[in-house]
């Protein structure tokens, strides 16, 4: 095993974490070669300054803002808790319903009436003609005009049969 | 007997409050030291510290105990701790490139409150407090993957897998980045290390 080979090894090898067999290759390694061997005990050394460093405690009060921050989170929700609906939720949903029942209980003529898209046309033929209608009926001066005089279908038909 | 952290966690997940204060009990001191050591300011620790704690409570409905438990742990803690050194970094820069640095601030935090009493030997006590601050500093110069990958080696006793998930990176190459890392305090701690070995 080359120097560059056991670089890797050094430190689990100091830590006590190889297997057997790699640890007999290192140990192989260090007993010919003298510079892997200073390095492994000066890492040993390093490993034992750093135990030096004392630990230091959590203060007091760590515990309890822990646990006042864990009270401030928001209630958990369950996966049933998507089926408890929100109230805007609810009020669209009951809209729903209600629009629902009442185009249902509309009467069923109003919609399959065969006659009704004929109608519709005819409306639609003669809108020009009602709007002009509605627009004479509300002139203003037509109101102060005299009222023509009444005519009766049968003296056209006289007029007619004298033509 | 003791439930496992992933019972525990399993437990939290049902809606078992107090298992999390068994986790927060049992894991609330390596994490205030290994972030203290990271970040180098002790109220800074506990923040981030807290902050993992309400991490994993928040995660506990989508907790699946696919690795360790310390590695999640620890996976979040580093990865807060990074972030803070970085934002810290760029705040700094940000402030002022003249101010002075106070390096040793918060090393008061680590020193024995009543130094009469363990220390009856003055001397000995500045001695000692000399080869702390030196080993201090010298973990502090580790580029911050490296510093991590030391105090999770060293004072969690994770191992090596664990440490290169948390870390994000294969084994071999946290292998490769704990021996540059010992390298590095090899040689910034020449003094003390050639004083252990004679």
């Amino acid at each position: 095993m080359s120097c560059n080979r056991i670089e890797s090894r050094i430190l689990p090898y100091v830590d006590g974490r190889l297997k057997l067999s790699e640890q007999r290759k290192v140990e192989a390694h260090l007993a010919a070669c003298p510079g892997c061997r200073v390095r492994v005990n000066e890492f040993r050394a390093v490993a034992g300054l750093l135990d030096e460093l004392p630990q230091i405690q959590p203060s007091g009060a760590f515990d309890a803002r822990v646990r006042a921050r864990v009270a401030a989170e928001p209630a958990r929700r369950s996966w049933w808790a998507w089926f408890a609906p929100s109230p805007r939720v609810a009020f669209a949903a009951s809209m729903l319903l209600v629009a629902t029942i009442w185009i249902g209980s509309r009467p069923a003529g109003d919609a399959t009436d065969p006659n009704s898209g004929v109608d519709e046309a005819q409306i639609a033929n003669d809108l020009p003609v009602l709007e002009n209608f509605d627009v004479l009926s509300n002139f203003e001066p037509l109101t102060d005009l005299p009222q023509p005089v009444q005519d009766d279908g049968s003296n056209q038909q006289d007029s007619n049969q004298k033509m | 007997m003791a439930r496992s952290d992933v019972q525990l966690m399993l437990d939290v997940k049902a809606g078992d409050e107090q298992s999390f204060a068994l986790l927060l009990h049992r894991y609330r001191s390596p994490l205030v030291n290994f972030l203290y050591r990271m970040v180098r300011q002790r109220e800074q620790a506990e923040d981030l510290a807290q902050e993992v704690f309400i991490r994993v409570y928040r995660a506990r409905a989508e907790y699946v105990p696919s690795a360790k438990f310390t590695t999640w742990l620890f996976r979040i803690a580093t990865n807060l701790a990074l972030n803070s050194l970085r934002d810290n970094r760029n705040q700094r820069m940000e402030i002022s490139l003249d101010a002075p640095v106070n390096a040793d601030a918060e090393d008061g935090d680590e020193r024995p409150l009543d130094v009469a009493d363990k220390h009856p030997d003055i001397e000995q006590h500045l001695v000692e407090e000399a080869r702390r601050k030196m080993i201090r500093q010298a973990i502090e110069k580790l580029p911050e993957k490296q510093r991590a990958a030391v105090l999770l080696h060293k004072y969690q006793e994770l191992d090596y897998n664990e440490i290169a998930k948390i870390l994000e990176c294969s084994e071999s190459a946290l292998k490769s980045l704990l021996f540059r890392a010992y390298e590095t305090l090899r040689v910034e701690l020449a003094p003390l290390v050639a004083q252990a070995r004679s």
